[in-house]
């Protein structure tokens, strides 16, 4: 046995660390957080682990140019680890959302935390945890790799969603989060182990050559290997379930209720994004040979999504289990985007979702931002009656609040308008009129959704109810951070919805890679 | 085409179509920034801001040369992979419905004040100006997509927030009607722009290109149409998507009714002028004799309906209906009278309609009631504003010699030849008309004022000032519409010989009758010389 042992020289795959960066600086910057503030407890309180985490987050986004400058010499991408990983413009790009996604968030806990009375520097690890995890989820180019990335994005984000300690509502939202997560995860691994089967390879461009290669051969696919029909199906349930599609979305609005609003914005911005990031990976590289097999299934989930999400936010009076309802359509919208593409408009159809995943960041970051600002003391004012006469108590929170809900409708100017834009045309683009009349037909009533907060918070305003709302805005701390956060976020919102080619063409860039460099 | 796009742009060194957008949203940032306790300097800046709109509105009308060229062209590129553009341009058609929106704002901003919330009420008019200024120049389909959109953010808060009754709901109805119409229409841009673009191998957003390249097949172009035609027809209304009108029109402020029916419902009608016919001649021509039956039954009902109505402002409202039922006729008549009369309408219901809007709205402010049984013998106490309400009403009758009258006169010619038995129908609606109104003008003007009505103040001088322009409008154009049909000519003409061209087996059927525009005019001036007989009796 020791003879064998001593025979097989394990190979160390050479790593190139200089593209690493942000996941070397995210995780062992998590790593060094935790082990700083557990030998020196003065640390713990006060703003430092998240003026860290945003230091971290900031050198990793500072690091993006540099490692793309790098990329672009290397012909488009950089295959890393022995090609585990895939170090290209979409990477970079999604990268740059989880970055961006900490900052926000870490501005808003600060603050949070400190109003309710549980600093401390976990949140962040945890944070800085899952963004590593996202990462990981969109470089990807094995799945067991995206599996890992899945992993530790999810386990970080089951805890943080269950932190806030006092509240029992959150101990069930991380509770019922976990439960859900790991039953998918399970699914998600056994499909990993059946396009093994099929296949024969883990890594996503040996699939797609394989697949290539079997439909070359005049082998189709669909009727040779319903093992890799069941391990699609498999896989794509697995991603429905991070990015909330239905119908895998029945934990969304309980989560997004329960956990700390911080958190939520967290979810709904990187979570989501990593979510989507790996399954365009995975199915554009992977399976993008045999888009003709899972096509009418992510067509079905997108038009589920659109229409059960829309129809469900009309009911509901508690605006973030609202807004969870209005992320469900968002990730149908998505989907359209991928249906498309997956129909013959691949370079349209995913440079649209490329394109949406950074939109619905940047607004989810911002709207939830705002709640986190008027949930308040205990995070309990999420009801529509918390929302009455805001626009006159705060009026500068109310208007950004405005800015990103109109941009959610899609209304123009803003960078919801050219997400949906885009993937409309898109979806002309691969002749899926049906499916875009049915997302457009539901982004109407979701429109609707948004507008009854802005009426709750600019039109209504019954003397006595006024005169309460009143009272308690008066009562409404606006941290500095907060409203800083709040500012970021609407602020990118107008910049890209009046120029939407601002800051040079990583979209382009990031479809190139999942298209064209394989 | 492309010679005189850029015979445009050597002309014109200094951009004032985007100058047009960016005065009043500059605007609305100085607003934004004065103190909100100073009202009358609110008013006083959004009043110099849309007045100087106004006067580059109306430069560009004086300096636009007479030819179906597009004018002061203006472009960048925007999203460089869809091939969208933020461009720019004017001709003829899109011409005079630019200046009625400058014309109308000012007026719109002094003739009434909000009453509370002082600022962002300009701020939101200042907005809806430069989208309202944007929509009628945009030649990039995207562009116009997104000024047809987003005007419907500050009229949905003007509405919302300052109207009366149950303004919420009228707001939230308008805007979900609205933005349910366009919600097709998107699909609809997309379609024809990849459907040219894997014909042609470019894409484009641009109409004019879109338009020569005429590259949908038929079924592809009559589903783009019915989708543009969605969008447009819950903005015209057309009659089963009208519902919304009644209510945004009755609640709104004054101001955002006047812009409203001035500005806004023309987005339907020039819509289908621009787009519909000009994208999609085969796929319209088709569908023509859907649009006419709706036209006319939305001339008829809105006729009948206004004349029942209990509410001054729901009555006018109502009127609106019948009125763009008439400009829809025109349009699908699909031949010059009927296209150039649909266009001079526009602009003559946007000052006519206004100018109601206002006058209904000064009495709301004494008597606060528009209800007209609780109106009665305003003329005694207010001798000044009653001319001036029968002015304007005749204008809407559409009295030969007052503006109202050139444009419907034009119409009729036009549908008569393209659409026979609709338009003998139609011309009830005229008559219609003359009930509706005059009998609401005889039951608050005339008869015995009694309790509030018999002290009621006629207009002050700044009230008196404000409606002026729109008086004198009705008259000058009624009597002297040539330099407006002028230039709009051109323009037109080269539309109805792009619908020849690509229309299997059509010619223009008024060309039979009527050789050229010229003559047009001509028997509008018989027509109003014959009628001066019947003027007099007044």
């Amino acid at each position: 046995m020791l003879a064998l042992l001593a025979q097989t020289q394990v190979q160390i795959p050479e790593i190139v660390w200089s593209v690493l960066w942000p996941i070397v600086l995210l995780s062992i910057g998590g790593v060094l957080l935790i082990t700083a503030t557990s030998i020196s407890p003065r640390l713990r309180v006060g703003s430092f682990p998240a003026a860290m985490t945003i230091v971290l987050a900031g050198a990793s986004l500072v690091t993006l140019p540099l490692i793309w400058s790098k990329v672009r010499d290397g012909g488009g991408q950089l295959p890393v680890i022995a090609d585990a990983i895939r170090i290209d413009a979409f990477t970079l790009l999604v990268t740059g959302i989880m970055c961006a996604s900490l900052i926000v968030v870490s501005l808003l806990l600060d603050d949070y935390l400190r109003t309710e009375g549980l600093d401390g520097p976990e949140w962040y690890v945890l944070l800085l945890m899952s963004a590593t995890g996202g990462i990981l989820m969109a470089a990807a180019n094995d799945l067991i790799v995206t599996f890992l990335g899945l992993e530790i994005l999810s386990i970080a984000v089951y805890v943080l969603a269950a932190l806030h300690l006092r509240r029992t509502k959150s101990q069930e939202a991380g509770f019922k989060y976990f439960i859900l997560g790991a039953l998918s995860s399970a699914i998600f691994l056994y499909g990993i182990a059946m396009i093994y089967g099929a296949t024969g390879s883990l890594r996503l461009t040996d699939i797609a050559q394989f697949i290539a290669s079997g439909n070359s051969a005049g082998l189709s696919p669909l009727t040779e290997s319903s093992l890799l029909l069941a391990g699609m199906a498999m896989l794509l349930i697995g991603f429905g379930f991070k990015i909330s599609a239905a119908p895998f979305h029945l934990w969304t609005p309980d989560v997004y209720e329960g956990a700390p609003t911080p958190v939520v914005a967290f979810m709904a911005s990187a979570v989501k994004a990593a979510g989507m990031a790996g399954l365009l990976r995975v199915f554009i590289v992977a399976f993008g040979v045999v888009a003709e097999d899972w096509r009418p299934v992510v067509g079905a989930m997108a038009i589920l999504s659109v229409v059960i999400g829309a129809a469900s936010a009309l009911g509901q009076d508690n605006v973030k289990r609202m807004l969870a309802y209005s992320s469900i359509v968002h990730a149908g919208f998505m989907l359209v985007g991928l249906y498309a593409a997956a129909s013959g408009a691949a370079q349209t159809g995913t440079r649209s979702v490329v394109f949406y995943l950074f939109a619905y960041a940047v607004m989810s970051l911002g709207t939830f931002a705002a709640f986190t600002l008027i949930g308040g003391r205990g995070d309990q004012n999420h009801s529509l009656s918390a929302y009455v006469g805001l626009s006159r108590s705060n009026p500068m929170v109310a208007s950004l609040l405005a800015v990103l809900l109109l941009a959610q409708a899609g209304m123009p100017f803003t960078i919801g308008f050219w997400a949906k834009a885009r993937v409309i045309i898109a979806a002309a683009n691969g002749e899926n009129y049906v499916v875009a009349a049915v997302a457009m037909v539901a982004a109407v009533v979701a429109a609707f959704v948004y507008l009854r907060l802005i009426v709750t918070m600019f039109m209504i305003s019954e003397p006595d109810e006024a005169g309460e709302a009143e009272a308690s805005g008066a009562q409404l701390r606006i941290s500095r951070s907060g409203l800083f956060a709040l500012g970021i976020a609407a602020a990118a919102t107008m910049i890209w919805g009046l120029f939407p080619g601002f800051g040079g063409d990583w979209f382009g860039e990031a479809t190139r890679a999942l298209l064209e460099l394989r | 085409m492309i010679s005189s796009v850029l015979l445009g742009a050597e002309t014109t060194s200094f951009p004032v179509l985007p100058a047009l957008v960016a005065i009043p949203l500059l605007t609305a940032l100085v607003i934004a920034l004065i103190p909100g306790s100073r009202d009358d300097y609110l008013k006083i800046t959004a009043l110099s801001g849309s007045s100087i709109t106004a006067a580059f509105s109306i430069w560009v009308m004086a300096a636009f040369e007479t030819d179906d060229s597009l004018q002061f062209v203006w472009e960048r590129v925007w999203a460089a992979d869809l091939g969208a553009s933020f461009s720019l341009g004017i001709d003829g058609i899109s011409l005079f419905l630019v200046v009625l929106s400058g014309i109308l704002f000012p007026i719109a901003i002094m003739c009434c004040d909000p009453g509370h919330d002082h600022k962002p009420y300009y701020i939101w008019l200042m907005v809806l100006m430069a989208g309202s200024m944007g929509v009628f120049m945009a030649t990039d389909l995207l562009l116009f997509f997104l000024f047809f959109e987003v005007v419907l953010i500050p009229m949905y808060f003007l509405i919302g927030g300052w109207g009366h009754g149950d303004r919420v709901f009228a707001a939230t109805k308008f805007f979900i009607y609205t933005m349910a119409g366009s919600a097709l229409m998107l699909i609809g841009i997309g379609t024809v722009a990849i459907g040219t673009a894997r014909q042609t191998g470019v894409l484009t957003f641009n109409v004019f290109e879109l338009a020569e390249a005429q590259a949908l097949s038929p079924d592809l172009a009559r589903f783009a149409f019915i989708a543009f035609a969605l969008g447009f027809a819950v903005k015209v209304p057309l009659v089963p998507v009208h519902t919304w009108l009644p209510d945004a029109h009755t609640e709104a402020p004054t101001a955002g009714s006047v812009i409203l029916a001035g500005v806004m419902l023309k987005l339907g009608t020039y819509g289908f002028i621009r787009f519909g016919l000009f994208l999609f001649p085969q796929a319209a021509k088709d569908l023509a004799p859907l649009f006419f039956t709706l036209g006319v039954i939305g001339i008829v009902y809105g006729a009948v309906v206004a004349t029942v109505q209990k509410d001054l402002k729901r009555l006018i409202a109502y009127s609106s209906i019948a009125h763009l039922g008439f400009i829809i006729l025109g349009i699908f008549a699909m031949n010059t009278q009927g296209i150039e009369g649909a266009l001079l309408q526009m602009v003559n219901h946007g000052i006519s309609t206004g100018a109601l809007f206002i006058l209904v709205g000064w009495i709301y402010e004494r008597r606060h009631t528009r209800e007209i049984a609780a109106l009665s013998g305003l003329q005694s106490a207010a001798p000044i504003m009653a001319a001036a309400f029968t002015l304007v009403m005749l204008s809407s009758i559409g009295l030969p010699g007052l503006n109202g009258f050139v444009g419907e006169f034009l119409i009729l010619l036009g549908a008569y030849s393209a659409a026979k038995w609709w338009t003998v129908v139609a011309v009830t609606g005229v008559i219609l008309a003359a009930l509706y109104l005059l009998w609401a003008y005889q039951r608050v003007f005339h008869g015995k004022a009694e309790g509030d009505n018999a002290t009621m103040a006629d207009l002050s001088l700044s009230e008196g000032l404000s409606i002026l322009p729109l008086i004198g409008l009705i008259i000058f154009m009624g009597l002297y519409p040539k330099p407006v049909l002028e230039r709009m000519e051109p323009a037109v003409e080269t539309l109805v010989a792009h619908l020849e061209a690509n229309i299997d087996g059509f010619s223009e059927p008024g060309n039979d009758g009527v050789e050229s525009p010229a003559d047009a005019e001509d028997l509008v001036k018989a027509a109003i010389h014959g009628a001066e007989g019947e003027e007099g009796d007044h």
